[in-house]
C-alpha cells in the first residue's frame, strides 16, 4: 500500500533535509520532492520522504462530508417528504 | 496524531454505515475492488466489512507490490547478495517472502549473505557512504509511492560521485495494471471477477495525481474513488462508489482530497522521469505480462543499474504449484478457494507472498478472518467436484 | 591489588580470553567486578555454589537467557533486564522470588567499563527487588562469536499457600486486567537500531513486577492467571493463553493503553503495537467479582498505575482472540507471525 503518515514540519536544513514530529517523535526526513515546505507544515512521511504537503482546509471538508452523510439523508428524507 | 485520530472516529464510522445501508439498494449487489493493499489491511484492522451490509462486498485487488513481484526477480535479488558478495539493502517487507525452493531474504542472510533491513533510500546510501570497499545494491520495489525516493537517490549517489552504490530496480505502475484487470477476459468475457466500482490509490494518488485513472474509468465504464487509506476514508469512499453505482455514473472521485489533486506531485514526477524510463513491459505475478506497467533507470543514470552492473544468470524460476496467489490477486479466486491455505501454507510457512506481506489478501484473512475462511474452505473442498466442474 | 587500580584498569581495559580461562584474571574479574557489586551473603561464601536451606512449599524455578541489541537502550541496559526478566517470570508463577544466579557469556574486547556499568546495574535492580545474585558463571568467546554480552539468570522462588496459577484455572466468565501502557520496551530499542534511527523519549518499561504481584495475590489469592506480555506482545501471549485453556478472549481496544509516542513509531514503522514487547507489565486473569478489587490495588502501585480491565474469558470460539476495535468493528487478534519488521507497505 505504501505506508505513509502525516507528521508536522518543525525544521529544514540543509541538503533538502527536515525534522518533523508526530507525537514527541522526532525524524529527520527528506523534503526533495516538494516544492516549497515551510515550518508548521504537515507533510505524508513515506520511507523517509514526504510526498505531499497536507492540506488543511481539504481535511477539515473531508470531516464535514463524512458528518453530512447521515444528516443530508434524512434532510433529503424530510424535503421530500415535505413536498410530497 | 492529526490527520489520522480524527478518520478513526467510532461516531462518524456509525453515520457513515448508516448512509451506507441507506444508500445500497437491496436488491442488487455492490462489488467494490480497493486496488491497494492498505484498503485491505484497513478493512481488516478495523472491522470494516463488519459494519457494511451484506450486499456490499470489498474484492481484494493486486495493490501490493510484494505480492505483484515476480519470483524471478526476487531470485535475482538473492543471487545478487549471494554470488556477487555486495551489501544488499532492503524494505523489510521484502525479507520473508519466499522465492524459488521458498528461498527467501532472511534464508539468504542466515546462510551468511550480507542482507540490510532499511528503512529508506537514505539509509542505503548512508550505508554506501561507510563502505566504500563493499558494492552496496539497493533492492527498490514499490508503486509510485516508493519510486521517487528511489529516483532522488539514484540522483544524489550520480551527484556525490558513490561509486559503490546501486540500484535493483523493480518499480511498477498502477494505472497500468487497473486497465489491465479492467481489460481482462475475467472481467471482460468470463464474468469470473465481478467489478462495480474502485477505491483508487491513495498514496500512489499523492504522487501521480487522479487524472492517470480517467481513461480506464471511461473506457470500461467503472466508477473509481480515490481513497485515503484510514478506515472513515474507506467507508466514505465505498459510499460514493454506490452512489456512482446507482446513478449510473462512472467517474473519477477524490475523497482523499488533503493530499491528492488531479495532477499530484509534478516534482516528484518529472524527477522519477529523469532517471527513470517505461519498460517496454514488466511481468507481474497474478497479472502476467503487462505493457508499460514498469519503470527501469535511463542510460543517462546506468551506472548505477544494478542489472547491468552485475551478471545475473539466466535460471528457472519456480512458484509452489498448487499456489493460489495469481488468481487471487487477480480478484478471481478468495484465500478460502485456495488448498493451501491454512494448511501448507501459514506465515511461518509461506508457499506464496500473498501469504507475507501484511497486506497480501491471504494474510490479511489469516490474521483477521482465518477461522471463519478455513471452515468456507473446508466447506468448499468437500462439495469440490461440482463446483470445479 | 587495591582497589583504585582495579577502577583504572576497568576504565580502560578490555575483555580477553584469560578472563574466562580460570587462572588468575579470571579470580581478579570475579573479585573485583561481579563480587564487589553484586555482593551478598551467600556470593561472599566464595564457593562454586550457594547452599542454602530450602524454604517451605511449593518452589518455582525459571531461567532466561538475555540477548538484546543495543545492550544500553533508553530506560535500561541489559544488566537490570536480566534481573527484571527472571524475577518477573518468577513473579508470573505466583512466587515470591528468592534468589537469582547470572551467568555471563563475553566477547573478547568487550571494554571492561561497560561491562562494570551492566554488572553495577544488575547489582542496583537486585538490590531494589530484594533479591540477591548468590552464584555465577563467566565465560569468554572469540571476539565475532558473540555480540558483547549474553547474560542467562535463573531464579527461585517460593509460592505463598493457597496461591495456584495455572492456565486451566482460565475460565469463561473472568476478566482480563493489563497493568499498563503497551509498546514501550519493544519501541524504545527500536528507536536506537542502526537504520531506524529516531528521537524519543519513549523509554523501556523494564521492572520487576514481583511487588505488584505480591500485593495482588495478598487480597486476592484466587487469581487465576498471571503473565507477563513480553516477546509478540499482548496480542501472541493472550492467544498463548485462550489456546492453553480452551477458552474464546474478547478485547476492547478503547481499554489498551498505548503512549501517543509508541502508537506513532508503530505508525511510522508499520507495527502494530499488540505485538511490541514489553518487560514490565502483566496480564492478570480473575474473576469478574474480584476485578474491581484488584484493578484498585494495581492502580495504586508504581507500576500499575494505568491498569485496566481489556475484556473478558468468553465460551465458545475456543483459542480465539478477538477484538471490538475502536471503530466499533470486530477483528480477530492473532499470535504473531515470524519476528515483526519494520515496512513500507
Amino acid at each position: 500500500m505504501c505506508l505513509a503518515i502525516p507528521a508536522r514540519v518543525t525544521a529544514l536544513e540543509d541538503g533538502d533535509m527536515a525534522v518533523v514530529a508526530l507525537e514527541g517523535i522526532k525524524k529527520r526526513i527528506s523534503v526533495a520532492l516538494l516544492e516549497d515546505v515551510a515550518v508548521d507544515d504537515f507533510v505524508l512521511v513515506h520511507v523517509g520522504y514526504a510526498l505531499h504537503k497536507v492540506s488543511p482546509e481539504e481535511a477539515e471538508r473531508t470531516l464535514a462530508m463524512m458528518a453530512e452523510a447521515g444528516v443530508l439523508q434524512e434532510e433529503l428524507a424530510e424535503i421530500a417528504e415535505g413536498q410530497a | 496524531m492529526k490527520y489520522v485520530d480524527e478518520y478513526r472516529n467510532r461516531d462518524l464510522a456509525r453515520t457513515l454505515a448508516d448512509a451506507i445501508r441507506r444508500e445500497a439498494r437491496a436488491e442488487r449487489s455492490y462489488h467494490i475492488m480497493e486496488f491497494c493493499g492498505g484498503h485491505t489491511h484497513a478493512i481488516f484492522r478495523y472491522g470494516v466489512q463488519g459494519l457494511m451490509p451484506g450486499n456490499v462486498k470489498y474484492v481484494h485487488g493486486p495493490g501490493c507490490p510484494v505480492c505483484v513481484l515476480p519470483v524471478r526477480r526476487l531470485d535475482d535479488a538473492v543471487e545478487i547478495a549471494e554470488h556477487h558478495d555486495v551489501i544488499l539493502c532492503t524494505y523489510g517487507d521484502m525479507m520473508r517472502v519466499p522465492g524459488t525452493k521458498q528461498r527467501s531474504l532472511i534464508r539468504a542472510k542466515a546462510e551468511g549473505a550480507d542482507i540490510r533491513m532499511v528503512y529508506s533510500t537514505l539509509d542505503a546510501l548512508k550505508i554506501a557512504r561507510d563502505n566504500p570497499e563493499r558494492q552496496v545494491v539497493f533492492f527498490a520495489i514499490g508503486f509510485e509511492t516508493t519510486t521517487p525516493p528511489t529516483a532522488v537517490a539514484i540522483k544524489q549517489a550520480k551527484a556525490e560521485g558513490l561509486q559503490n552504490f546501486s540500484v535493483f530496480c523493480n518499480h511498477v505502475l498502477t494505472p497500468a495494471a487497473i486497465a489491465h484487470i479492467l481489460g481482462s477476459p475475467d472481467v471482460q468475457e468470463t464474468g469470473a471477477v465481478q467489478i462495480d466500482g474502485f477505491l483508487g490509490p491513495s498514496h500512489v494518488s499523492s504522487v501521480i495525481g487522479s487524472r492517470p485513472y480517467e481513461a480506464a474509468a471511461r473506457l470500461y465504464r467503472k466508477p473509481v474513488v480515490i481513497a485515503g487509506f484510514e478506515p472513515l476514508d474507506v467507508m466514505q469512499s465505498t459510499l460514493m462508489v454506490i452512489r456512482q453505482i446507482n446513478e449510473g455514473r462512472h467517474d473519477v472521485e477524490n475523497e482523499y482530497t488533503r493530499v491528492v489533486t488531479r495532477d499530484g506531485n509534478t516534482k516528484a514526477q518529472s524527477l522519477v522521469n529523469d532517471v527513470l524510463e517505461m519498460r517496454d513491459s514488466f511481468e507481474w505475478r497474478g497479472l502476467g505480462s503487462v505493457p508499460d506497467s514498469a519503470l527501469k533507470i535511463r542510460d543517462a543514470y546506468q551506472f548505477f543499474d544494478a542489472e547491468k552492473r552485475f551478471e545475473i544468470s539466466q535460471k528457472q524460476s519456480r512458484e509452489v504449484k498448487s499456489c493460489e496467489c495469481p488468481a487471487i490477486l487477480r480478484g478471481v479466486k478468495r484465500p478460502s478457494d485456495c488448498k493451501l491455505f491454512g494448511t501448507v501454507c501459514t506465515p511461518e510457512n509461506p508457499m506464496g507472498a500473498c501469504m507475507v506481506s501484511s497486506e497480501g489478501a491471504c494474510a490479511a484473512y489469516w490474521t483477521y478472518a482465518r477461522h471463519q475462511t478455513i471452515a468456507e474452505a473446508k466447506a468448499k473442498r468437500e462439495q469440490k467436484p461440482e463446483a470445479v466442474a | 591489588m587495591n582497589s583504585v587500580d582495579t577502577s583504572a584498569r576497568f576504565r580502560t581495559g578490555s575483555v580477553d580470553m584469560t578472563h574466562g580461562g580460570g587462572g588468575r584474571a579470571m579470580a581478579e574479574l570475579i573479585r573485583d567486578l561481579f563480587h564487589r557489586h553484586l555482593n551478598n551473603p551467600l556470593l561472599d561464601q566464595g564457593h562454586d555454589a550457594a547452599v542454602f536451606q530450602p524454604p517451605a512449599g511449593r518452589l518455582v524455578l525459571s531461567t532466561d537467557g538475555h540477548v538484546i541489541s543495543p545492550l544500553f537502550f533508553p530506560g535500561g541496559d541489559i544488566g537490570c533486564l536480566s534481573v527484571h526478566g527472571t524475577v518477573n517470570d518468577i513473579a508470573m508463577g505466583g512466587a515470591r522470588p528468592l534468589y537469582l544466579t547470572a551467568s555471563f557469556i563475553l566477547e573478547e574486547g568487550y571494554p571492561l567499563a561497560d561491562l562494570e556499568r551492566i554488572v553495577m546495574s544488575m547489582a542496583r535492580a537486585a538490590s531494589e527487588a530484594g533479591v540477591p545474585v548468590v552464584t555465577g558463571d563467566t565465560k569468554v568467546v572469540e571476539r565475532g562469536k558473540g555480540d558483547g554480552v549474553f547474560i542467562t539468570t535463573t531464579g527461585l522462588g517460593v509460592v505463598p499457600e493457597g496461591v495456584d496459577i495455572r492456565a486451566d484455572r482460565i475460565r469463561p466468565g473472568q476478566l482480563i486486567l493489563l497493568s499498563g501502557t503497551m509498546g514501550d520496551h519493544g519501541i524504545a530499542i527500536l528507536s536506537k537500531r542502526e537504520n531506524l534511527e529516531f528521537e524519543t523519549e519513549i523509554r523501556s518499561d523494564t521492572a520487576a513486577l514481583h511487588g505488584l504481584v505480591g500485593e495482588m495475590l495478598e487480597a486476592v489469592p484466587s487469581i487465576a492467571m498471571l503473565r507477563d506480555p513480553t516477546r509478540g506482545g499482548v496480542a501472541s501471549t493472550l492467544n498463548e493463553l485462550a489456546t492453553a485453556a480452551d477458552v474464546g478472549m474478547v478485547l476492547d481496544e478503547a481499554e489498551i493503553l498505548i503512549r501517543p509516542d509508541v502508537a506513532a513509531a508503530c505508525e511510522l514503522l508499520g507495527l502494530d503495537p499488540l505485538y511490541v514487547a514489553n518487560e514490565g507489565k502483566l496480564l492478570c486473569i480473575c474473576e469478574a467479582s474480584d476485578a474491581d478489587n484488584l484493578l484498585k490495588i494495581m492502580k495504586a502501585h508504581r507500576y500499575g498505575q494505568d491498569a485496566a480491565i481489556i475484556g473478558k474469558v468468553t465460551e465458545g470460539s475456543a483459542g480465539l482472540v478477538q477484538m471490538e476495535t475502536g471503530l466499533g468493528g470486530m477483528r480477530v487478534v492473532d499470535w504473531l507471525s515470524g519476528e515483526q519488521l519494520p515496512r513500507i507497505c
